[in-house]
């Protein structure tokens, strides 16, 4: 339930004076309520849960995570003992 | 697919396992909160790849596992009325009453629908005037904005027939009551990403005071989940406590305001019963008294509620990590999804049902996918 999958806004309009948009999940397109994240621009990623989007995905957030778990038991290879 | 493949690397998920292998030197009981990171770790086998001194220990993070049977009662009532149209999560769907469930009030002729969005429910209500609109509104922080607009659309729209059953759910006073309790055996915790999305992390900062416990903001795919996992055994092994976010690219520090502004709109603080585990004070919201027109409680009168759990359904422990679901005498044989005992069978984040799914038959554990 808690359950929040990483799409990407397609499309942006108004419904009853609500910001709601198009987002793609890896090709799977859904209705999604903007309403909480109102300035989600085309392009960026966000993730949604049931219908609404939270959050934006941090691109710059993401690469320094990912760039953190490579690094991981690099150093002790490389300082250990030989 | 962007934001999931990258996480689920299995070169990577190796290095980190590695890693915690490396750091540990004694054993550590480590709660993820959440249902959803339990079924990632029971899916990709993560509890079995860890070394045997890390032992995760699954949390109360399963909405439709703790919504009260009393409520989950008084939503078969309220459903079984022929001038209503009651709308859930599907979750839900199967989640057993004390006699009876959704799905079977929809077979004798309820008109129960399964919505993806509490939204669907408002448009529900607008395309039906004369039939009263109820939305069962439960879950944690994550799924409280979503609940809450609803009133707000209701509001605007002038709907006088659509209303909410709200049994949310808070997880900071469930940490508490698990820390404070004498069976308490968690060490570190895996706090649940997206309900800090919403509400940021700066709520679990007194509680990393007050019981001297590492809490780390995790996400949801696999290596989300390991380096949660990872950075908690470094912070008992090296006896620090802290507030960690492993999931940045998610989560701030101040969470999603505007979705704080609307749910201190809509609802307010409330004791709550969690089913299984009891009454936790101020660990729930309810619909806020100026909203009270929109609160299906107090709509719908269907009488006394005599709510009667399954003596045999060992859920309460199993949501206080005191037991895992294999240890239930009635797990798999007596209580499975088709003829479930307690909520965490069916439900999408019970670890009753992960394990079920996904250990059942004693498949070897794998990698996890890339």
């Amino acid at each position: 339930m808690c359950l929040g999958i990483p799409g990407r806004v397609d499309e942006r309009w108004e419904a009853d004076g609500m910001a709601m948009g198009t987002v793609d999940f890896g090709g799977v397109r859904k209705e999604v309520c903007l309403a909480y994240v109102p300035d989600l621009q085309v392009g960026e990623w966000t993730i949604v849960h049931v219908g609404f989007a939270l959050t934006r995905l941090d691109e710059a957030s993401a690469q320094e995570t990912l760039a953190l778990m490579r690094s991981v038991g690099i150093l002790d290879g490389e300082l250990g003992p030989a | 697919m962007r934001y999931l493949d990258e996480f689920a690397d299995p070169v990577l998920a190796r290095r980190l396992l590695d890693d915690i292998a490396a750091a540990v030197t004694r054993p550590w009981a480590v709660m993820e909160v959440c249902g959803g990171q339990t079924h990632t770790i029971i899916r990709n086998g993560i509890d079995q790849l860890l070394p045997a001194e890390v032992e995760l220990i699954h949390g109360p993070g399963c909405p439709v596992c703790v919504t009260p049977l009393e409520t989950i009662d008084r939503a078969l009532a309220i459903a079984a009325r022929p001038d209503v149209i009651f709308c859930s999560f599907g979750d839900m769907i199967r989640v057993p009453g004390s006699t009876d469930d959704l799905f079977r009030v929809k077979s004798r002729g309820g008109d129960v629908r399964v919505v993806y969005s509490p939204l669907d429910a408002v448009r529900i209500a607008q395309q039906n005037p004369d039939k009263q609109v109820v939305f069962f509104g439960i879950g944690f922080e994550t799924t409280a904005p979503a609940n809450a607009m609803t009133v707000l659309m209701a509001d605007r729209l002038g709907l006088a027939n659509f209303s909410l059953l709200v049994s949310h759910v808070l997880v900071p006073p469930a940490i508490t009551a698990l820390m404070e309790s004498p069976e308490r055996r968690v060490q570190g915790f895996l706090a649940a990403g997206h309900v800090c999305t919403v509400m940021g992390t700066s709520q679990y900062a007194p509680l990393v005071e007050a019981y001297r416990v590492p809490i780390v903001v995790t996400g949801f795919e696999p290596l989300d989940v390991l380096e949660g996992i990872r950075r908690v055994v470094l912070q008992l092994e090296q006896g620090r406590a802290e507030l960690d976010n492993a999931y940045p690219r998610a989560v701030s520090a101040q969470g999603n305001l505007e979705a704080q502004r609307v749910v201190a709109d809509v609802f307010t603080v409330t004791d709550r019963a969690w089913r299984g585990i009891g009454v936790i004070p101020a660990s729930g919201w309810r619909l806020a008294d100026r909203w009270a027109a929109y609160d299906a409680e107090q709509r719908f009168d269907v009488g006394g509620i005599a709510a009667q759990e399954s003596p045999r359904c060992r859920s309460g422990e199993v949501l206080q990590g005191l037991i895992k679901p294999a240890q239930c005498e009635a797990f798999g044989t007596d209580c499975t999804p088709r003829t479930p005992l307690g909520a965490p069978m069916v439900s999408s984040e019970g670890a009753c049902a992960a394990y079920y799914q996904f250990r059942r038959l004693g498949a070897p554990a794998s990698a996890p996918a890339g």
